[in-house]
């Protein structure tokens, strides 16, 4: 029972957190573009006349999406054409149940490891979740029974194959060094200290492996600069027989795959919730100083260096969107085929000649 | 005009562009830079400091202008003499030019020999109007002008487009 409750409280933490994140991403995309682009952005949605730098916008475009009317066409395959948007969360949000936000909390003499879920895998958990988010965009496609739609989807599925095997493969690298698919373990593993300074973080003995999956993971996204599958502001894509919360839905996903590409980015990279030199009972610095700490506020530290982190790649992604134009089709599968995916299997190689010779 | 001396950079990729990597962290590092320098601009302004370069180029509309050039086109009005009368003769050289047909004019006969003819009505369909200005070219008069600087010229119906002179006359 107390294992259930356990659970639930982890699920809300989690979900609450990302849900959150994720609405407040689709306002910062709004004011971080305008910042950019030295502008004000979106204002003017006020309560009582505050205005709060439009931060009402997020609640005013739930009213929007929810009160809009739902039009199915005639055309559509009813019953995929509606869960279609649902798939797609659904399997959006579940990635995040292997993401470890820290190590294990210890209360009155229980032990809770701090992740909804621990497996030995956690990883391939992560691909097949993604792998099979991808479905939702595909079915809308071919359910909307539209030609735009269907031509959306199947630029998705296309640019699934480009980089997914590029996306796996970049991965190896970590995983031959931390030894470990389990993402925790890898967590912990980058805990460690290399020459006694420097943490061994992911971006220090994977650079080039970093810059794969970065750039893969935005594909993932499905956002500008490898919007194609989407390309709203012309050759229109997958979602567009979906109108109200469905729409909201698929616009969602996108963030949450933002926020979920970012927690891999952190977990990975950048060592999860590690924050330098912190050991389970406090700071103790390379050159002897030692600042020792109770367990809950090293738990807490922890969590707020990963959220920090996090909120860091949201926001890198987030100002990629608003640097780069959109790849052309077949530079997109070039990009995968001919350069990412050789690139990748270099960098499994070499990790592999580095690992050899150190032994 | 000015004319600026445009140098292409040759169409050939240097092996640095190839890379592509370097020209990404360029891009990036151009809107990073922007959005840093903004957003410092708008919390310093926000903290109530004043300075020289603001955080957007923009300017919220309802409440904040543009100063507008006195030669912009805006709505027309006709212009009075001393006495209160429309200066217009109701000569008809504005309902001549009109590229859009849209000023009706019923002239009314004055006593005053020097004027003779003034206008009953003057309707200007600003519905119809392309603003080229041509009326305000063609008056002997210098009974209308486009100078009232009002843009926001938007009704309910088609009816209310159509100015009156009482409308055109007050300004
Ligand atoms: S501005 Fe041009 S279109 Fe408008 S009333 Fe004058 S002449 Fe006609
Ligand atoms: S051209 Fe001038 S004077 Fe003649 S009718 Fe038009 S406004 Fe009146």
């Amino acid at each position: 029972m107390a294992e259930a409750g356990i659970a639930l409280i982890k699920i809300a933490v989690v979900l609450g957190f990302v849900l959150n994140l994720a609405a407040l991403l689709t306002w910062a995309e709004r004011k971080q573009s305008a910042v950019i682009q030295d502008r004000i952005g979106a204002n003017r949605a006020s309560v009582f006349g505050l205005r709060l730098f439009g931060l009402f916008h997020i609640a005013a475009d739930a009213l929007k999406m929810l009160t809009k009317e739902d039009h199915v066409p005639q055309t559509a395959e009813k019953f995929i054409h509606g869960a279609a948007p649902f798939i797609s969360f659904f399997f959006a949000l579940m990635g995040f149940a292997v993401i470890p936000f820290g190590d294990v909390l210890r209360v009155g003499g229980r032990e809770i490891p701090l992740r909804i879920l621990d497996l030995n895998i956690g990883i391939l958990f992560i691909f097949a979740a993604i792998a099979l988010e991808i479905y939702g965009s595909v079915l809308a496609g071919w359910s909307s029974g539209s030609h735009y739609a269907t031509l959306g989807g199947m630029r998705g599925s296309v640019q699934m194959f480009s980089y997914e095997i590029a996306w796996g493969v970049s991965l190896l690298g970590i995983f031959m060094v931390y030894d470990s698919l389990d993402l925790n373990r890898v967590v912990l593993r980058q805990g460690d200290l290399l020459w006694g300074v420097l943490p061994k973080w992911g971006i220090v003995t994977q650079p080039l492996g970093f810059l794969l999956f970065l750039a893969a993971g935005m594909a993932i996204t499905k956002r500008v600069p490898f919007d194609l599958p989407e390309g709203e502001s012309e050759i229109i894509g997958y979602f567009v027989e979906y109108s109200g919360m469905k729409f909201g839905l698929f616009f969602l996903t996108d963030f949450v795959l933002t926020i979920l590409i970012s927690a891999l980015l952190a977990t990975l990279f950048f060592g999860g919730y590690q924050l330098p030199y912190l050991e389970p009972d406090g700071f103790r610095f390379p050159w002897g100083a030692t600042w020792s700490l109770d367990h809950y506020t090293v738990v807490f530290l922890q969590f707020v260096a990963l959220v920090l982190k996090i909120v860091f790649f949201c926001w890198l992604l987030l100002a990629v969107r608003w640097t780069y134009p959109r790849f052309r089709y077949d530079q997109l599968m070039d990009l995968g085929w001919k350069v990412l995916f050789p690139l990748a299997v270099a960098n499994v190689i070499l990790t592999g000649l580095v690992l050899t010779l150190i032994e | 005009m000015a004319y600026y001396n445009v140098s292409r950079p040759s169409e050939k990729l240097t092996w640095r562009e190839r890379i592509y990597l370097p020209e990404l962290f360029k891009g990036l590092r151009i809107t990073t830079r922007h959005f840093v320098v903004n957003l410092a601009l708008h919390a310093v302004r926000l903290l109530g400091i004043k300075t020289r370069r603001r955080g957007a180029v923009t300017f919220q509309y309802p409440e904040e202008r543009r100063p507008l050039s006195p030669r912009l086109r805006t709505r027309h009005r006709l212009t009075k003499r001393e006495d209160g009368m429309p200066r217009c003769v109701a000569c008809m050289m504005c309902e001549t030019v009109c590229p859009a047909d849209c000023i009706y004019i019923v002239a009314g006969e004055l006593p005053d020999p020097n004027v003779e003819k003034y206008p009953v009505r003057f309707d200007i369909d600003l519905g119809v109007c392309v603003f080229c200005g041509f009326c305000v070219e063609a008056c002997p008069e210098d009974a209308i002008r486009m100078d009232t600087g009002i843009l926001e010229i938007a009704s309910d119906s088609r009816e209310e487009m159509i100015y009156s002179i009482d409308r055109l006359l007050s300004g």
